[in-house]
């Protein structure tokens, strides 16, 4: 379990201190994939960064499986980083070395044999389904290659937190989702939290449980994904889930208009838009929808344009609000 | 080549003709222990110069830091001429002669460590933050970043720039020729300069490009041979 409780960092730069982050507190579950969203300059990397100690953090706590960060000596930060792997957005793989001596890396500053690192590094290609790339040097090798050599060095010491600092954002949309993939198998096979840092709802989206919204240095939500995604309470956590701003679009001139949001609909169930016109008569148009997949529920939103026949459209409307999994409301002409 | 040249210089080449050789050896081992001296000098300064800042991975005292980079400016700018005779009382000290090969090794050090110094400390500003940063996740000593990341992540670059500082103190030790260094320069300076004996002045000389050229081909080819980062 990771804990932060009232972190702030601040940072001095010659024309004054800059609040990078102020008065965070999150809990990460053992097992959780936990994002942590937010635009450049939000902080996440700072905050990320404040879990392993690369940066010290002004006031708070941050806590990894019980250990306080902050008091540990030197020696023994050391020894607990070993346990809090960390993956980058520009892979940092050695340049001069073998993948296979990558990955023996962490394992030789540990002080490990070189015959048992180079076992365990030979596992962790395969693991990473790169068996035939460890005499290969990193310049050789494609970005998402490279990462999952950076993945496999960073499994090398069997650690129980994964940190991920943007680690797909260099990476195009195939590779990235081959990538969350794989951080997804090792969360579930070796049962190692994850920490994802990411400006991408995408990445989200696809492996995260829990995420928490970072706007200018503030955590402005935080929760379980679908809950977050279905219901964005916050102007920045809006900007990040819809990102074209279905909040504000077209009226048709003539037509009351509903906004419905998904809070979570399970797919299973019978489609809205059809339902309305089977079973009430009422033919609706759609006239913007920023709708998404997370774990099999629907979330999102879908403007409608109701049917100009004043009774049909009444009709809609109650059968809307019976309707299980969604929230609507009327948008008014201006 | 008699219209360029008396029959008195041609003389005095064929008579030391026998001597080239030796002084060729001499000057070579002259560069090449100057330069290792310089480089057990130069390289733990040059690493100090850039893990020792204050964002560095081992931050030392300011004074400190001052104090190294005051030392090395300092010897960086004093005219080599100049070095090389207030370093004849320090090669007597410690060779106890201030004449010969042997005793020029003395002034070349002291010339060249703080040049090495420098170009290590280039070499090793080369290496990417991140991969230091990345080591450091993973829970390093500063020494170990050192020995492990700093120094071998920017080999090609550090054999680059000891091949540039080794063909320097070639040159330097050419020069140590006027106080008594033996070698290439000693000829090219006692015959050509001071008994106006041009034409062994010019053998010498060659035989001085011939090295450089020998050095620095090596030295490249070196350096790009053990180079990771170029696909081949």
């Amino acid at each position: 379990m990771i804990e932060i409780q009232n972190l702030t960092k601040r940072f001095t730069t010659q024309s004054g201190t800059v609040v990078a982050l102020e008065d965070i507190s999150l809990t990460i579950r053992d097992g959780d994939i936990f994002g942590i969203i937010g635009m450049s300059g939000a902080g996440k990397s700072t905050l990320v960064r404040c879990i392993n100690m690369l940066e010290r953090p002004d006031e708070g706590l941050v806590a990894v499986n019980g250990l306080q960060m902050q008091s540990l000596s030197p020696k023994d930060l050391r020894a607990a980083r070993r346990d809090i792997a960390m993956i980058f957005q520009q892979f940092n793989l050695l340049m001069q070395r073998t993948c296979l001596k990558n990955i023996c890396f962490p394992l030789e500053l540990a002080g490990r044999p070189k015959a048992e690192a180079e076992a365990r590094a030979r596992q962790l290609l395969e693991l990473v389904g790169l068996p035939d790339k460890a005499d290969a040097y990193p310049a050789q090798l494609s970005g998402g290659q490279k990462q999952r050599i950076a993945i496999a060095r960073a499994l090398a010491t069997d650690p129980k937190v994964l940190l991920c600092d943007e680690a797909t954002s260099a990476l195009d949309p195939n590779t990235t989702h081959s990538i969350l993939q794989l951080i997804q198998q090792i969360n579930r096979e070796l049962g190692i939290t994850v920490v994802v840092i990411t400006h991408q709802m995408s990445v989200v989206e696809e492996i995260c449980n829990r995420v928490a919204i970072l706007d200018g240095g503030h955590v402005v939500e935080q929760g379980d994904v679908g809950q977050i995604f279905s219901n964005p309470r916050t102007a920045a956590a809006r900007r990040l889930v819809f990102p074209a701003g279905a909040a504000k679009s077209e009226l048709v001139p003539g037509r009351r208009m509903v906004r419905v949001a998904f809070n979570g609909t399970q797919t299973t169930d019978k489609p809205l838009v059809a339902s309305l016109a089977i079973e009430c008569n009422a033919l609706v148009s759609i006239i913007a929808a920023d709708t998404r997949m997370v774990n099999g529920q629907t979330l999102g939103s879908m403007l409608l344009a109701l049917p100009e026949d004043e009774a049909a459209a009444q009709r809609a409307i109650d059968y809307i609000s019976n309707y299980p999994g969604l929230s609507f409301e009327e948008v008014k002409q201006a | 080549m008699s219209i360029f040249f008396s029959s008195d210089e041609w003389l005095t080449l064929v008579d030391n003709l026998p001597n080239l050789p030796f002084a060729t050896w001499e000057t070579f081992y002259a560069t090449v222990l100057s330069t290792l001296l310089a480089m057990v000098i130069g390289l733990p300064l040059g690493v100090l110069l850039v893990v020792g800042e204050k964002d560095g991975i081992l931050p030392l005292p300011r004074w400190l830091m001052a104090v190294i980079n005051t030392v090395i400016n300092l010897l960086r700018s004093v005219p080599f001429l100049i070095l090389m005779i207030a370093a004849i009382p320090l090669s007597r000290l410690i060779m106890g002669t201030s004449i010969g090969t042997l005793a020029s090794i003395v002034p070349l050090v002291v010339a060249s460590f703080p040049f090495v110094a420098r170009l290590v400390e280039t070499s090793l500003r080369e290496v990417d933050g991140g991969v230091i940063e990345a080591a450091q996740s993973m829970g390093a000593t500063p020494f170990q970043i050192i020995s492990r990341v700093m120094v071998p992540e920017s080999l090609p670059s550090l054999i680059a720039n000891v091949t540039i500082a080794l063909t320097t103190i070639l040159g330097y030790s050419a020069m140590a020729g006027i106080i008594g260094g033996g070698g290439l320069g000693q000829i090219a300076i006692n015959y050509g300069y001071y008994k106006y004996k041009y034409l062994i002045m010019v053998v010498a000389t060659i035989l001085l490009v011939v090295l450089v050229q020998l050095f620095q081909s090596l030295g490249t080819r070196l350096s790009v041979r053990c180079d990771k980062r170029l696909r081949r």
